[in-house]
């Protein structure tokens, strides 16, 4: 069923000298079991990389490794050409659970602004999500699409140049997925990388510019767009689009 | 004869009698002050043991807990060894001082004040370490986040830790004598008065004692129902 050598497509992606994300033999073992096995992935694609698969395979694993969250077992990881944790400073992540100081929304913000940060551009930013009018309620009594639009203005006052999203929009009402979408579409056009894990095949076609897809731990697939969507190269990707259960 | 106890004993609080008084402020400044000392231990305490990993932090952890049982008449007697005129620090000639009492009550109550903060930290950390390592907040931003975020059950945890200063009895008797004018607190006034039969004083204490534990624990209730209808708990 599954195939030991991953596909890749990458070759086509290229848009810039340096990529985005090099991992190379990505290996990860917690407690005897080994979780990531062998991982390796290139991608020169700016702008949207969708990390798919079912659940279990190892995406917010593979997700927290590239953060520095979690200290691979074996293998290198390089974002622009530098190891990544000397670039942990310019990245930013967004949890599946939005975690939210005990404390009102803007002082959520000011927590995470970088020093001299104008008080106008926290202000803009609240506009930007929806959530002018709210400063002063406690953070963690807004709904939960408020929550997680609070916890990317946070992650994006910090001014990233990678952008993690372990499951932004799960669970969440359109409206606060479309506000979510927009913002990140703005962050790319400004330079920012995204990494952004996602089951919503809509929402991976909306913003994907090439797909990682792992199952079991392992890299199934790695492909532009495009390619993912009409003519999957691995069975494991193809069965997942078509509405197969994957285990 | 207990009617009349009980008319007695309110007769001497509403007179505001000067030896009540005397003894009530003695053992607020006693307990206060041992509380000052223990959330200035036990606060760094349970929050540097929450934050930080080393080996053998579950034995510490354990330890710690168990000395939230510690029994107050043998923490009265190693201060009393400690303080005694051929203890180790004899030459301060504490013994049988207030300071002896506030010293057994640090003693007593830090444990259990950096043992619930502990707690509370713990949880509060297991939430919020992935974002801090996200967003690269250092540890001197980091520990008063914490502090401060846990504010409401950390006000829990000192006047849990004030209840226990202000109601203990067989450490502070050891080390501190029992001693008129001096080293009497409530509640060594209140085991020598009934022993003495004098039933009215005894009882104005325990009245006085019983409502600064009430006040205590409305403050409690107070502070966290405020606090979780923010979600700030």
């Amino acid at each position: 069923m599954f195939k030991s050598e991953p596909m890749s497509n990458t070759s086509a992606l290229s848009a810039t000298n340096a990529p985005y994300i090099e991992v190379n033999n990505l290996n990860l073992t917690i407690g005897g079991n080994q979780l990531l096995h062998d991982i390796s992935v290139t991608s020169f694609t700016p702008g949207v990389t969708m990390v798919m698969g079912p659940n279990g395979a190892g995406k917010s694993l593979f997700l927290r490794c590239l953060h520095g969250l979690l200290i691979p077992t074996s293998g290198s990881i390089r974002l622009l050409n530098k190891p990544h944790e000397s670039t942990t400073a310019s990245q930013s992540m967004v949890f599946q659970k939005a975690v939210l100081l005990r404390r009102n929304v803007i002082k959520n913000l000011e927590f995470a602004a970088p020093n001299g940060t104008p008080p106008t551009e926290i202000t803009e930013l609240l506009a930007k999500v929806h959530l002018n009018g709210k400063e002063l309620q406690p953070a963690r009594l807004l709904s939960g699409g408020e929550q997680q639009r609070l916890a990317l203005a946070r992650s994006l006052l910090t001014k990233p140049r990678f952008l993690l999203l372990d499951e932004p929009t799960a669970s969440l009402d359109p409206a606060s997925v479309l506000i979510i979408e927009r913002l990140i579409s703005e962050a790319t056009e400004q330079g920012v990388k995204c990494i952004f894990i996602s089951h919503d095949l809509g929402q991976a076609k909306r913003l994907g510019a090439d797909i990682i897809f792992l199952h079991q731990g392992r890299l199934a697939e790695h492909t532009d767009a495009e390619t993912f969507f009409t003519s999957p190269q691995s069975r494991e990707a193809k069965a997942y689009l078509d509405g197969e259960i994957v285990l | 004869m207990l009617g009349d106890a009980f008319t007695e004993a309110f007769t001497l609080i509403v007179s505001v009698n000067p030896e009540l008084l005397e003894i009530l402020w003695l053992s607020i400044q006693v307990s206060l002050t041992a509380l000052f000392f223990s959330i200035a231990l036990g606060l760094p305490i349970g929050t540097s043991l929450a934050i930080t990993e080393f080996p053998g932090k579950k034995a510490c952890v354990t330890i710690l807990n168990s000395l939230m049982g510690l029994p107050p008449v043998v923490v009265g007697l190693l201060v009393y060894l400690l303080l005694s005129r051929s203890g180790p620090l004899g030459v301060l000639g504490l013994l049988y001082t207030p300071t002896a009492m506030v010293i057994a009550q640090v003693v007593l109550i830090t444990p259990i004040i950096a043992a619930l903060a502990y707690q509370v930290m713990d949880d509060l950390h297991r939430e919020y370490r992935d974002l801090f390592q996200s967003l690269g907040i250092p540890l001197t931003k980091a520990v008063p986040t914490y502090l401060w975020d846990a504010r409401y059950s950390l006000v829990t945890s000192v006047l849990a830790g004030f209840g226990r200063a202000i109601s203990e009895v067989g450490a502070v008797i050891i080390v501190g004598g029992n001693i008129d004018h001096l080293t009497r607190v409530m509640t060594t006034a209140i085991a020598l008065e009934t022993s003495k039969g004098e039933l009215a004083i005894a009882l104005a204490l325990g009245i006085i004692l019983l409502t600064l534990a009430l006040i205590v624990n409305a403050a409690v209730t107070t502070v966290r129902t405020f606090g979780l209808r923010n979600a700030y708990v």
